[in-house]
């Protein structure tokens, strides 16, 4: 794809960004510590990365999908947990508001979450109900002005860390394995009866916690829901059906980064007296490495630029680029592991990150398989 | 506060190389940027606009059409206005023509109160532009400008960098300083600086709208002559002596005797 020259001036900007910021210095204390500098969240709030698509009015960028693939992209090249810490607002955070919040609920909630005042998570997983949402166990039930929420939200990122969390509950008890009945709640972490579990040990995406939220009894104001009763569902899906551009982009960026290593390493690296980058096996390793990635790309750009144009092929196009740029992302990692050698298993080589961080991203926000389902049942049950 | 910035696109020198045989920069491929120096520059001007509510901050630059993307960087990056001189007649100029040229253009935009330029060009490394454009219009200027102390009622208070230290310097507004980049660190775009900057208008002026005659501007008026230019040949490999120390120095002496260096 061609860019504009605005958004090559977005590319500079985040490219600029990573590289000044995001030494190796403070992604090795991210990794050590687990906990993200709040300087360089500030830094990236002032940048406008939590609010890329967010409107003006609420504090956002009003810039579009193509800038945000682009952000994510150069950041993520450098570092997979800046790029976390900067798609939840714009994407599981402010999704769910930005498609059914009222003009109060945007003012209050939005406005922050683009800024990077606040934190919002997204809470729909549970522990019996990942890529089979509809069988959120998790309660709402009515008393006066009030819903009284009851249940676990399990792996929530920002959890520990959240002002607001955005909860999925059944309101409908009538119905307890489909995906009607369940809506959406703006809850405060401090409310009483929010509680979190411990920070879950992860292998990659050190630096942005992930923990469960227990919820016992925890009165929700009716002007906390959000979007209409029992409509929560369609909600989540369509956050997660735009948010999955987000880990495309990111895929891409850590792949780059990545395929960068793996260039460079077989350029310096010497065995039976020749540079490993002279010999075919590398070389052509590279090329494949290379392709498939340029070939990501197109996929992750198209999927943007469709959701720019307001396209109803959008959604598909966007399980695609998830599904490719996700798999070939690890596919990427797992070779820049394999040109390094031993030293790839070590950790102050940058691809042992990379290919730990990257593993997840398969997973979230629909597992490959979810995606293959959307794209098959977009093309055979029509 | 009225400011304004002198500002130049030029190419990425960190990418550039020298073509062994013409001895000339090969510009092929190789990105342009906004001068590094003019960064601080600008960064200087929106620091005091960020202090001074109600200032503009107006960039102003030679070149051709394409140093339009540049502007449009120190537009996201908070300037007020860009403006590009460009026209044919401006093309071929020396320093001193393009001193010329952006002083006619700074007149035009007038009422100004501090101008602010980069100490010099990567490219061309003359730090000649700025205290020129001050001499054309009749300011004075501090060069090497490392620190600004204060800003007074018709004058400002700077650190002049100097090899061995600085000095220290009170001029009177209006005035021309050309910045260093220990100056400041420049600030990021913002992406919604990035989304104004292209909603913006960049104006651009010839040499009608600056009010110059076309011999006065451009090659014409550029009294610089380059005969021919070339890279300095590589050095040759050095040689290590070893042995003792009165070893080495005896061989050190015999060498340069040998070569009638001493």
């Amino acid at each position: 794809m061609v860019f504009s020259e605005k958004h090559e001036l977005i590319r500079k900007l985040a490219r600029d960004f990573a590289e000044t910021e995001l030494t190796k210095e403070i992604l090795d204390t991210i990794e050590e510590t687990a906990e993200y500098p709040t300087e360089l969240l500030a830094k990236m709030g002032k940048a406008g990365f939590f609010g890329i698509k967010t409107p003006r009015e609420y504090g956002g960028q009003g810039s579009d999908y193509i800038s945000y693939v682009i952000v994510l992209e150069e950041l993520g090249r450098v570092s997979a947990v800046t790029d976390i810490w900067v798609s939840a607002p714009n994407s599981l955070g402010g999704g769910p508001l930005m498609l059914s919040g009222t003009p109060e609920q945007l003012e209050k909630y939005l406005k922050p979450v683009a800024t990077g005042e606040k934190i919002m998570a997204f809470a729909l997983t549970e522990p019996d109900a990942g890529s089979d949402a509809g069988g959120t166990k998790t309660t709402a039930v009515k008393d006066g002005d009030y819903y009284v929420l009851n249940g676990r939200k399990t792996f929530i990122t920002t959890a520990p860390v959240a002002d607001w969390a955005i909860v999925y509950a059944r309101t409908d008890l009538s119905q307890t394995k489909s995906s009607r009945g369940i809506s959406a709640f703006i809850v405060d972490m401090k409310l009483e009866g929010v509680s979190c579990g411990k920070a879950e040990h992860k292998m990659g995406i050190i630096g942005c916690p992930t923990s469960d939220i227990i919820l016992e009894d925890v009165r929700v104001h009716k002007d906390d829901m959000l979007g209409e009763e029992n409509r929560g569902f369609q909600n989540a899906m369509k956050t997660l059906d735009i948010g999955r551009i987000g880990v495309a982009a990111m895929s891409i960026g850590v792949a780059q980064g990545a395929l960068d290593e793996a260039v460079k390493y077989a350029k310096e690296r010497k065995q039976f007296g020749q540079r490993i980058a002279d010999f075919q096996a590398i070389g052509f390793m590279i090329a494949d490495m290379a392709t498939k990635l340029q070939a990501a790309k197109e996929l992750v750009y198209r999927a943007a630029q469709l959701k720019d144009a307001n396209s109803s092929d959008a959604g598909v196009a966007a399980s695609m680029a998830k599904l490719y740029a996700t798999e070939i992302c690890n596919e990427i990692a797992g070779k820049a592991v394999q040109i390094h050698g031993g030293y790839g298993y070590i950790k102050e080589y940058k691809v042992e990150r990379i290919y730990r961080d990257c593993r997840v991203f398969t997973i979230f926000e629909g597992t490959s398989q979810v995606q293959q389902l959307v794209i098959s049942n977009a093309l055979l049950k029509k | 506060m009225k400011i304004i910035v002198c500002a130049k696109q030029v190419p990425d020198t960190n990418e550039v190389k020298i073509d062994p045989v013409k001895g000339t920069l090969i510009r092929d491929g190789v990105p342009s940027i906004l001068n590094p120096d003019d960064a601080n520059a600008l960064e200087a001007a929106l620091d005091l606009k960020d202090r001074y509510p109600g200032s503009t901050v107006s960039v102003i630059s030679m070149g051709p059409p394409q140093a339009n993307y540049m502007l449009r960087e120190t537009l996201a990056l908070g300037a007020d206005e860009a403006i590009l001189l460009s026209a044919r007649a401006f093309g071929g100029a020396d320093t001193c023509a393009t001193s010329t040229t952006i002083a006619a253009g700074i007149r035009k935009l007038g009422g100004y109160d501090i101008i602010f330029a980069g100490r010099q060009a990567i490219d061309g490394d003359t730090a000649q532009v700025g205290p020129q454009t001050a001499q054309r219009l009749g300011i004075p200027s501090v060069t090497y400008v490392q620190k600004i102390r204060e800003i007074k009622e018709g004058s400002v208070i700077v650190e002049r960098q100097l090899e061995t230290g600085y000095e220290i310097v009170e001029v009177q507004t209006p005035c021309l300083l050309t910045c260093v980049k220990e100056l400041n660190t420049p600030r990021y775009m913002s992406v919604v600086g990035i989304e104004n900057a292209y909603k913006a208008e960049i104006t651009t002026w010839n040499e009608v709208d600056v009010n110059l005659k076309p011999e006065d501007c451009g090659l014409k008026a550029s009294p610089t002559q380059i005969l021919r230019s070339f890279a300095p040949p590589p050095k040759g490999k050095g040689e290590i002596l070893s042995g003792s120390v009165r070893e080495m120095a005896q061989s050190l002496v015999a060498k340069l005797n040998e070569q009638h260096v001493i």
